[in-house]
């Protein structure tokens, strides 16, 4: 695809700067407990030796994120000192003077340029074919609005607080890579932002599947199933190489230090349960509902002894585990199971009849909502990790438009109880829901 | 793009810009014991539910008006009464007499804030839509001209940060417009009637009213453009021997005989309790207009204060004589524009009075507050899409004169956001910022009038965008020096003096472009196009 000329991105600049200007007024939005977690990270990475990180247990917010972002928080720190000492101390628990939330949140503003270029290289992605004079109708706009207005993200970075937005940045300039058919960077970029979060493993199988089969395969037999001969070691060389020096950069001062294994047991906490605190929107959460009714009608029909049943409530706002009380307790090795099983069909599809970067994009689509759906302890943010690669298709194509907007809906309304006492939260959700109606209805026009 | 989701998404960016101002302190937030214009709204609530309506202006045990009396027209006191009514049903704590005085909590802060909100949806808001919808020029032009107006800084501030109800009473304001715009004479005026009953500041705004509405009963009737076919035929074929011109006056003293009726009906309705006697009406007047309050208050950007800087006017003329003075240069300035608007009766003009009228008030009256300035900011709303950067400009000043203000509130941050964002969309959306020819910015006829006398008189488009670059810089510096530095010790006040004096200057310079907009206006002859 030919670069576009300079003057027809004159619009992405206003675009960026306003959804910009929208951050800084949420600056004294309510925030969450997880403001206190980055804080807390920002204290241990500041205050400890990197051989106390992985075991600082002062506050309950442990450090439960891979090395990489820990560095992040590190960097992070030597700014922060400058705006107020005082967070930097991991006895501090919930600290939260006036400077401390200007720096937590210019810091996540600032670092989401990396989404904005990440937003940018996507939309030089996009079909061009059908462009129109009209800036508003050109799938590149919408593109533009929907992935940096997009409301899920800002609710969840700007007001309840998190750093996605960098990360999402990371994903997006992955996926275009592989776009522009430049398998190394993306691969390098996508491992990269598993060192910074671990969830990204959700879309791994994706990537695998398709570096492998499309990228060491260098060539397919006429009628697109694999040709053997064409497997290029050097190829599979490059790509394990770059992947593993991330890992050995990332875990190897941990792997030295013999502390391996209290990283792995902070980063998968397989004790928290099977469902978050407030219940993302997955099988799991039918199954629970499932489990509960079945046991009010059993006690009421007197199958179920009342003293056996768990005295836990799932819906209590605590993360922990229980025990079903009807169906059969579901354990972590079932969900990895039931996952596996979920994004087999796509895996597949993707191996033998590989239809490029667009083929691999769905099935990175399909390995999110899999692993949404049936894995331990999802968060209902997680939903993001679907819904923006989601955009790319939705303004090219009528049916995945109309995808969209059911995904995007569920999924937005899904991120309402992370607002829980912001007051007016109930404002925000109905403008929300206008800019969301509004958009989608737009973007299905297109194609 | 279809035109409904464009218009629903500029609401919901205009919505939520206003959610999150609202998140910032308001005025007088912690700060006992007189707080802010808050508690003066909170404590409104208070009296008008739980006192006798003829208590409501009256200086009695229940009710001390030197704790925030009062000093609104009835229609204040009514709204306070329905939110009060709310407040109840929600929280009596909030409204309980004497006990709820300087009530805080995040609960109250979310209902109060709520008032304004659906205030604005419900008053103003609508009012720009019907406004714009109506405008003449392409459909892109319209919508961005749309979130530019809605997006005003000044107004978002001050009501929904500082926290007042402005964009009712100008929400009504533009209602009354609209009634004329559409010919609806009658409509127009009650609007523009309960407006005036809502914050008695838009007396600033009724000469205009009045002009337009007698030049255009002037004009129609006495120039022989009335309709007379509606009359019943009984009546026409009464008046079949009569002179003609008997007839029009007629027909004209009937319309304003109509209009004038209508006002003092409306006044009646929102005066009603206070009719009854002498002594009621007395008193609500003297809260509204207390002249014994002097010839300025606080730091504002109008005239006398500016002059105080190295006259002090208030130590050396007595009170009548302020009075008066101010009285005079008001009018003086003002005459021109209202006698044009009276002889040649257009929108545009009408528009432009709406300006000059209300500037002149700004600049030259008395006991003025800062927060007037919007009544001048709200006709100038109404010209952003037809002369982009002059309105531009004086909006951005208009913010900046109430700056110490915001500062004061803990406001600036959604100040300084807001002005950037309102800066950013003008010049993309409405290419504010490259309108700088002489036909832009409308000044040809002047122009044209000046050249024959001065042969090369021109303005070149440079030297207006440079001065524009100037202003904003001059602008972002003093407002960061505010915020930042402390004054020297001798000048407490250096930094809002030198804020009214900057933003008095630019007013100034404002007054006399909008005049010379309105006096240079060609007159028509024939019926003018309905909207420009």
């Amino acid at each position: 695809m030919a670069a576009p000329s300079a003057s027809s991105w004159s619009w992405f600049v206003p675009l960026a700067l306003g959804v910009t200007l929208l951050k800084s007024l949420l600056i004294p939005a309510y925030h969450s407990t997880d403001f206190e977690v980055h804080r807390n990270w920002l204290a241990i990475t500041h205050s400890l030796p990197v051989s106390q990180w992985y075991y600082e247990a002062t506050s309950q917010w442990t450090l439960d994120y891979p090395p990489f972002f820990a560095w992040f928080e590190y960097l992070l720190s030597a700014v922060a000192q400058y705006f107020d000492k005082e967070m930097l101390v991991v006895q501090n628990v919930n600290y939260a003077s006036n400077a401390t939330i200007l720096f937590q949140r210019l810091s996540v503003i600032l670092v989401d340029v990396v989404f904005i270029y990440g937003v940018m290289e996507c939309c030089k992605c996009v079909n061009r074919i059908k462009e129109s004079k009209e800036i508003m109708e050109r799938p590149a706009f919408i593109l533009a609005a929907l992935l940096l207005w997009n409301f899920g993200l800002l609710i969840v970075d700007h007001i309840h607080f998190q750093y996605n937005g960098f990360l999402f940045g990371l994903m997006l300039l992955s996926i275009a890579r592989m776009f522009q058919e430049r398998h190394l960077e993306s691969a390098l970029l996508f491992a990269i932002l598993m060192n910074f979060k671990h969830i990204f493993l959700y879309v791994a199988p994706a990537y695998v599947t398709y570096l492998l089969r499309s990228y060491c395969f260098t060539a397919n037999t006429p009628d697109g199933s694999i040709q053997w001969k064409s497997f290029s070691f050097s190829r599979l060389f490059a790509l394990g190489s770059i992947v593993c020096s991330v890992f050995a950069v990332s875990f190897g001062p941990f792997i030295a230090m013999g502390q391996l294994p209290q990283v792995l047991a902070r980063l998968f906490p397989f004790k928290r349960g099977l469902c978050h605190a407030y219940w993302a929107p997955n099988f799991w959460a039918l199954y629970n509902v499932v489990d509960k009714v079945l046991s009010v009608i059993d006690v009421k029909l007197q199958l179920l002894d009342p003293a056996k049943l768990s005295k836990a409530s799932m819906t209590g706002g605590l993360v922990q585990e229980f025990q079903h009380s009807v169906l059969p307790s579901v354990s972590p090795f079932t969900t990895l199971v039931c996952t596996l099983l979920s994004i087999m069909p796509a895996i597949l599809h993707l191996w033998l009849r590989p239809r490029g970067p667009r083929g691999f994009l769905q099935c990175l689509i399909l390995c999110a909502l899999g692993s949404f759906m049936f894995g331990w302890h999802v968060h209902e943010k997680a939903i993001l990790i679907a819904i923006l690669p989601l955009s790319l298709f939705a303004v090219q194509n009528k049916n995945d438009a109309g995808t969209y907007l059911i995904l995007v809906t569920a999924g937005h309304l899904s991120l309402f109880p992370l607002l829980f006492t912001g007051p007016g939260n109930e404002l925000k959700g109905i403008e929300l829901r206008l800019q969301l109606s509004s958009r989608m209805f737009d973007c299905s026009l297109q194609a | 793009m279809e035109r409904w989701s464009l218009i629903t998404m500029i609401l919901a960016v205009s919505l939520t810009v206003r959610w999150t101002v609202s998140l910032n302190p308001y005025s007088g937030a912690g700060k006992p014991p007189m707080f802010g214009d808050y508690e003066a709204q909170r404590h409104w609530q208070e009296i008008t539910i739980n006192l006798p309506i003829h208590q409501w202006y009256f200086n009695t045990s229940s009710n001390n008006l030197k704790y925030w009396g009062l000093d609104y027209p009835p229609l204040t006191a009514y709204h306070s009464l329905i939110c009060a009514y709310v407040a109840k049903s929600i929280n009596p704590e909030w409204i309980s007499l004497h006990t709820s005085r300087g009530f805080e909590s995040l609960g109250h802060k979310l209902f109060m804030r709520a008032t304004v909100f659906v205030a604005d949806l419900v008053v103003y808001i609508p009012a720009i839509l019907c406004y714009i919808h109506h405008c003449e020029g392409p459909e892109r032009k319209k919508v961005s001209s749309l979130l530019c107006v809605l997006l005003y800084p000044g107004l978002i501030l001050i009501d929904h940060g500082h926290f007042q109800y402005n964009s009712i009473s100008l929400g009504l304001a533009v209602w009354g417009l609209l009634g004329l715009l559409f010919d609806r004479v009658l409509f127009g005026s009650v609007a523009f009637c309960l407006a005036l009953n809502y914050k008695q500041m838009e007396l600033y705004h009724a000469l205009p009213f009045f002009c337009y509405l007698l030049g255009n009963s002037l004009k129609r009737d006495l120039k022989g453009e009335g309709d007379y076919s509606v009359l019943d035929p009984y009546w026409r074929e009464a008046w079949e021997g009569w002179d003609l011109s008997a007839y029009k006056v007629l027909h004209l003293m009937i319309r304003l005989i109509k209009i004038a009726l209508i006002v003092l009906i409306s006044f009646a309705c929102c005066w009603l309790p206070y009719l009854t006697s002498f002594q009621q009406s007395l008193q609500v007047l003297q809260r509204l207009f207390p002249v014994d309050r002097g010839l300025f208050e606080d730091k504002v950007g109008n005239v006398w204060c500016s002059l105080s800087v190295i006259l002090k006017v208030k130590k050396v003329l007595s009170p009548l004589t302020q009075l008066w003075l101010s009285f005079a240069a008001t009018l003086l300035t003002l005459l021109p524009t209202c006698i044009k608007l009276t002889i040649n009766p257009t929108l545009n003009g009408f528009k432009l009075a709406l300006v000059n009228c209300s500037l002149s008030f700004f600049l030259f009256s008395f006991q003025v507050h800062e927060k007037s300035i919007l009544l001048a900011a709200l006709p100038v709303l109404l010209l952003l899409h037809e002369i982009p950067f002059m309105a531009t400009w004086f909006l951005l000043v208009s913010t900046f004169s109430m700056f110490p203000l915001l500062l004061k509130d803990g406001l600036l941050l959604p100040y300084t956001v807001t002005s950037l964002a309102f800066l950013l969309i003008t010049t993309t959306l409405l290419s504010a910022f490259d309108k700088v020819s002489l036909e832009d910015l409308q000044l040809q006829l002047f122009s044209q009038g000046v050249r024959r006398y001065i042969p090369q008189f021109t303005i070149p488009p440079q030297f207006a965008k440079l001065t524009f670059l100037l202003s904003i810089i001059a602008m972002a510096t003093l407002s960061m020096i505010s915020a930042t530095l402390s004054p020297p010790p001798q000048l407490p006040d250096l930094f809002p003096v030198l804020v009214s004096l900057f933003s008095c200057i630019h007013f100034l310079i404002f007054l006399m472009y909008f005049n010379i907009l309105h006096l240079s206006e060609p007159l028509y002859q024939k019926h003018q196009r309905k909207v420009k």
